[in-house]
């Protein structure tokens, strides 16, 4: 049987040649199933962007192997050939910033995915409306990103990820600016989407307030992952404010 | 799919409507600029038709009498009046000086013409107020551009003149208004001196033996007498009887008369090729270099604003904007800022155009024409952001 979610094996990525080669992933083995977040947590330098870029398709790894549900994408090069449909269709971004574009509404914000990829705009928009009013924000939906506090902006760009339903969410930090309350929140949230939409999360953070809230962990250290079992307690504490509705 | 660009442009209309602005302010003076040159061919072509001439006959080997001097004795349209298919023939003279009006000048073609009505050569066409020179001194018939009133008095050397009429549209080839006078004013005009002038040469013909015979009484005065008259024209109008092809009456008098004359084609011709040809250069020049100006401007704005945006284009490319999508936003940025500006281009050369001392005949083919050359401009303005958003990492967004 498949394995449904991210599946890596012995991931290499080396930058450069010669004596100054530099390995930034050794070998990264991951696991991480639909419905499930788990933590990618390391020290500057240890490789967690350069295993985020790889996952997210934006640079190519120097070995190893990387799936997503039945289909391999990677295998010593891409079994894809438009990694730019790959990007939209089948992986979900969420930022240490919300990234959201200036010039579009939050509706549209949300919707252009759907629209890249040929939905008609009503569709996508309705789309785009229902996630909204599922992660609390629908209310703003019609304002500007400007408008938004920076909770409501990672709400959106939550939302943004996840509107194509794609099988995987790579979370870069995406806590970083935010206190402790709505940083819990968008936990929260992520765990809630992950559960309703089948989707496998991996959220890299160095976010002392939300380690404990993972029940699976990576710890990546000199380009070698290593994983452990998080405390998985972190919702309880959460203010009920913060519930998904 | 939504349009990035217009929204993009909704979003900073600011920016865009006072780029626009700034850009519309630069082809407005492009537009204008190709509007002189039209006006200075309009003009060239009102010169013609107001003349009312089908044939102007010149001194031989010259290009006259707009493109160049040319000189005929007066008497010289008699024999012409003679020549199978002439109807009509005049005198005319130009002369472009300064008239005085009060306490400013002026600067007018002046113009001799036999008097006589509308219809006769040399004569305007049309009045819009007032009457045509009856009188054979001293009356004027002026354009409503000099601002002369009816009544009024001007001054053209050292004689005072009565503006009797006005007519509208009567410009020579440099756009300077036209006043119309008795020829044979117009002839003394052109040569007359000032008093001191007058003593000093009589004094000088006295001093010459060659005129002061004492054996010859009346010799010198016959002299002092031919120097303070003035029997050249610039050139005969002529028209020519129905029938008759302008060529047809042309060559005979080209043959006959070893005068040099020109058709309506042929002094078309010259005042466009020849006498407005530097001027059409220098306009020319002008376009090339607000041409290149414009593109410059919409590429550093286009780039700047681009440049701008990275982060966002990183964002788009990461989550699977294709490029060209996002080249063709740019490229209707630039585009619509094209489109701004050309039309407050348009606006603003048609409120300024009348204020402009020349004629400025504002064009619909010139306005389409330079719609196509902007659009153009702004799509080439384009390529160097489109350039600058492809070479944006996807990567970029991650960060790390």
């Amino acid at each position: 049987m498949h394995w449904q979610g991210i599946k890596i094996e012995g991931l290499r990525k080396r930058y450069g040649e010669g004596d100054t080669a530099v390995d930034a992933l050794k070998g990264v083995d991951m696991r991480v199933a639909p419905g499930e977040v788990v933590g990618l947590v390391g020290p500057s330098g240890s490789g967690k962007t350069t295993l985020l870029k790889c996952l997210g398709a934006v640079i190519e790894p120097t070995a190893g192997r990387m799936s997503l549900g039945e289909d391999v994408i990677y295998d010593q090069g891409w079994k894809i050939s438009d990694l730019r449909e790959l990007r939209r269709d089948k992986i979900g971004f969420v930022f240490q910033a919300p990234y959201l574009i200036p010039f579009l509404d939050v509706t549209d914000n949300v919707a252009l995915l759907p629209m890249l990829a040929g939905l008609p705009n009503e569709e996508a928009r309705k789309r785009a409306v229902e996630l909204l009013e599922a992660l609390d924000v629908a209310h703003r939906a019609k304002a500007m990103p400007s408008q938004l506090s920076g909770g409501e902006q990672q709400r959106v760009s939550i939302a943004r990820a996840l509107v194509n339903r794609p099988p995987v969410i790579l979370a870069d930090e995406p806590t970083a600016p935010l206190d402790s309350e709505r940083a819990l929140a968008v936990i929260r949230i992520l765990n809630d989407m992950a559960r309703r939409f089948e989707t496998a999360v991996i959220v890299v953070t160095h976010d002392e307030k939300i380690i404990p809230t993972f029940k699976r962990i990576y710890h990546i250290r000199d380009g070698i992952t290593y994983e452990e079992a998080g405390e998985g307690r972190g919702f309880e504490a959460a203010p009920d404010k913060f519930a998904v509705k | 799919m939504i349009s990035l660009a217009g929204r993009d442009i909704l979003h900073s209309w600011g920016k865009f409507v006072f780029t626009g602005v700034g850009l519309g302010l630069l082809i407005g003076v492009t537009l204008t600029m190709a509007g002189v040159y039209r006006g200075m061919v309009d003009d060239g072509k009102a010169l013609l038709d107001n003349s009312g001439a089908d044939l102007w006959v010149v001194q031989k080997d010259t290009l006259g009498p707009y493109a160049e001097s040319s000189s005929l004795y007066d008497d010289v349209y008699r024999g012409i009046l003679g020549m199978p298919g002439v109807a009509r023939a005049a005198n005319v003279t130009y002369l472009t000086m300064q008239v005085r009006h009060g306490e400013t000048d002026v600067r007018s073609m002046v113009v001799g013409v036999v008097p006589g009505g509308p219809g006769e050569p040399g004569q305007p066409g049309y009045l819009i107020a007032g009457r045509q020179i009856t009188r054979g001194h001293y009356e004027a018939v002026a354009d409503v551009a000099t601002k002369f009133k009816l009544g009024e008095r001007i001054q053209i050397r050292r004689n005072i003149y009565t503006v009797v009429g006005l007519t509208r549209r009567m410009v020579s080839s440099s756009g300077d208004p036209m006043v119309f006078i008795a020829l044979k004013d117009a002839q003394a005009a052109q040569f007359l001196k000032d008093n001191d002038a007058i003593v000093h040469q009589r004094r000088r013909t006295s001093a010459n033996p060659t005129y002061n015979r004492p054996g010859v009484p009346g010799l010198l005065n016959s002299v002092i007498a031919s120097q303070s008259i003035n029997t050249s024209v610039n050139a005969v109008l002529v028209q020519i009887l129905p029938g008759f092809t302008p060529e047809e009456v042309a060559e005979p008098i080209r043959r006959w008369k070893r005068l040099q004359v020109y058709t309506r084609a042929q002094m078309e011709d010259l005042l466009i090729r020849k006498l407005i040809a530097t001027s059409a250069k220098q306009i020319g020049m002008f376009l090339v270099i607000l041409a290149i100006v414009s593109a410059a401007i919409v590429a550093f704005i286009i780039y700047t604003l681009t440049l701008g945006k990275i982060r966002e284009i990183a964002v788009l490319k990461l989550i699977g904007t294709k490029n060209r999508t996002i080249a063709g936003m740019i490229m209707q940025q630039a585009v619509g800022l094209g489109i701004i500006g050309f039309v407050v281009g348009k606006i603003a050369a048609t409120v300024w155009a009348p204020f402009f001392p020349k004629y400025v005949l504002l064009e619909p083919v010139d306005a389409a024409w330079g719609f196509f050359a902007l659009m153009v401009i702004c799509v080439l303005a384009s390529v160097l952001a489109i350039r600058a958003a492809l070479k944006v990492d996807p990567a970029e967004a991650i960060g790390g």
